[in-house]
């Protein structure tokens, strides 16, 4: 944990979001909507509370990310890029050849990727193993994971669940980005999720419900839960919208997995630069 | 002596070799973890769980998660055994092992009873026929059935000692212990059983013995049998496969679909040699069903006479 004030998170969720924007374009590919419904959060999590070293991307002790929504490896790989895991022109090349910045995070080619994810359904199951690993160690480190809420339609996710409450892994933090959209159109339409919170705390979590843009409320929710040792494993489902911080992106379907042309990415540079509204 | 001399009258399912094996395993290496998924009764796993609890995870009726979760052990420094059946270990985690096992090469070993028909009672929901050549085309995944319960062991203590995926095969059934537990095996590398210079057999598995005794009734009647236990199908031993070749002629048995198993992993060597002629035993592509074992490998021609009259016609 570090001391990073609020003002610095929100400053940097919007270099986060704008890094990824520029990957995305120069790419010509990736997803910026769910990458940006997650900024806020990495960067409360990256820049303050997790527990890691840039320089020591293996350190044993370190905390863990899963990124079980795979396909928002922009938003990561920004932060990673940002803290010096890798070279910062390594923004250039993503899903080129040869990158560590692959189309999904791969852990053999990039520094700082804890596992590699992809296929949703997966990583909150890695997540609970390496929270076990960590208990049955007696190591003080906690594993962090932010899942899609599409992703929660996989039967996978309710598996590991169940597994992370009977395992009593209060080392253990999952986020879910509950923005209300997937690929086809709104969880409503595509496959009601319900109450994804009352899910979670049926399952045994101890949960809350928060807004995934306001950087207070989630730096005080991490606060809240530091050093927790109840035996359960922690849910924060966090309200937020894709898209969030670019006008013509937000709550916009499409923009699920498009990448800007010159003038959108113009419109959306200058309008991150104004902060979040 | 040679196994060829050998009596063979003591049977055993080599998922007790499994059982035994990680148990010893587990109390030399900490590290060493069983992921069980409410099947450890059946996979021999209960002694491990007994005596080591904290090494001990079960997941229940999960095995996605159980794939997932091993992997997730695994990226810390953990060997966790995955143990389940055949059918489950390949086909519904298939995925999950591909994603988060094989692609970023975590030291996860995939340990499963119940290979081929030997859950011979169980009927074709629960024989799997098809699992090595599904996990032999993953990248980065070993692929291993021991003939019997000593190369059993021998070949899960070599699995736990190198790094990288392994997809483990256990009989349920009692099949006959052909070796001597001081018997040596090493993962990629042929069991020459016994030389010859007429016919080449390579069998794998519960086939091996099958191919054992094939081999002394060809050799009665004056036909020299070199005999290959191919323990690994990946990576497949190809010298030996080439070795082979100087004969010529080869049949393959294994307790698999001929598709994709041992007799097509030894079929793509000998075609890139461009010389030499395989016949497959195994499996004729079609599902299983409860019946005694014997009665089940002997609908898919998996038998000592047809091995034996498979070299007679080969050698006409
Ligand atoms: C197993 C699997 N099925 C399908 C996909 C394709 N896919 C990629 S993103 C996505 C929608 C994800 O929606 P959600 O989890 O809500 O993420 P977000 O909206 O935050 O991007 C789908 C279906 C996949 N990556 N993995």
């Amino acid at each position: 944990m570090r001391n990073t004030s609020i003002e610095e998170l929100k400053q940097k969720a919007i270099e986060l979001r704008q890094t990824a924007l520029t990957m995305i374009y120069e790419a010509q590919s990736g997803h910026p909507g769910g990458s940006f419904s997650a900024a806020d959060v990495v960067s409360a999590l990256y820049f303050k509370e997790m527990n890691i070293d840039p320089a020591n991307p293996k350190w044993e002790d370190r905390d863990r990310f899963v990124l079980s929504k795979g396909h928002v490896c922009p938003i990561q790989y920004s932060a990673l890029a940002l803290l010096g895991y890798v070279p910062y022109e390594t923004i250039h090349t993503l899903r080129q050849y040869g990158s560590p910045f692959q189309g999904h995070p791969d852990m053999k080619k990039c520094p700082g990727i804890d596992i590699s994810t992809g296929s949703l359904g997966q990583g909150l199951s890695t997540a609970v193993g390496m929270a076990l690993a960590g208990k049955r160690d007696e190591k003080d480190y906690r594993v962090f994971a932010i899942l899609g809420d599409g992703e929660c339609q996989e039967g996978q996710i309710w598996e590991a669940a169940q597994t992370a409450v009977k395992y009593e892994l209060d080392n253990l933090v999952v986020f879910v980005d509950d923005n209300g959209l997937q690929i086809d159109g709104t969880t409503e339409e595509i496959m009601p999720n319900q109450d994804l919170e009352k899910k979670f705390a049926a399952f045994g979590f101890e949960t809350k419900r928060i807004d995934g843009h306001n950087m207070d409320e989630i730096a005080a929710t991490l606060d809240s839960i530091r050093g927790k040792k109840n035996g359960k494993p922690t849910c924060i489902v966090y309200d937020a919208l894709k898209g969030k911080g670019v006008s013509f992106m937000e709550n916009v379907v499409e923009w699920h997995g498009m990448a800007p042309n010159e003038e959108q990415y113009n419109q959306a540079m200058a309008e991150l630069a104004g902060g979040l509204k | 002596m040679s196994l060829l001399e050998k009596d063979v009258v003591v049977k055993k399912a080599t998922r007790e070799g499994f059982g035994d094996e990680i148990v010893e395993l587990g109390k030399k290496n900490k590290d060493i973890y069983v992921v069980d998924i409410d099947i450890g009764k059946s996979c021999k796993t209960t002694k491990f769980m007994k005596d080591l609890p904290k090494q001990h995870v079960n997941v229940g009726i999960a095995e996605q998660n159980g794939a997932g979760l091993a992997a997730g052990l695994a990226t810390t420094g953990k060997i966790p055994f995955i143990s389940t059946y055949a059918v489950f270990g390949s086909l519904r985690m298939a995925e999950q092992i591909r994603q988060e096992v094989c692609y970023p090469n975590l030291n996860v070993k995939i340990a499963c009873s119940h290979g081929g028909l030997t859950p011979a009672n169980d009927g074709g929901s629960h024989q799997a026929i098809e699992d090595m050549g599904v996990l032999r085309s993953f990248p980065n995944m070993k692929v291993v059935m021991g003939a019997d319960y000593h190369s059993t062991r021998k070949l899960v203590a070599q699995a736990a000692e190198i790094y990288g995926p392994v997809y483990l095969r256990f009989t349920r059934d009692n099949i006959p212990v052909i070796y001597d537990e001081n018997e040596e095996f090493t993962i990629g590398k042929a069991k020459q059983i016994k030389d010859g210079s007429d016919i080449a057999i390579i069998a794998n598995g519960d086939t091996v013995y099958l191919g054992l005794e094939a081999a002394k009734q060809l050799e009665k009647e004056g036909i020299s049998v070199k005999l290959l236990d191919m323990h690994t199908i990946k990576p497949l031993d190809r010298e030996a496969v080439v070795e082979c070749l100087n004969i010529g002629k080869i049949i393959t048995v294994e307790d698999h679909n001929i598709i994709n198993g041992l007799g097509s992993a030894v079929s793509e060597v000998v075609a890139e040699e461009g010389k030499g002629i395989v016949r497959r035993i195994g499996i004729q592509d079609r599902f299983g069903e409860s019946a005694p074992y014997e009665k089940l490998l002997e609908l898919n021609g998996i038998t000592i006479e047809n091995i034996v009259s498979t070299a007679k016609e080969l050698l006409k």
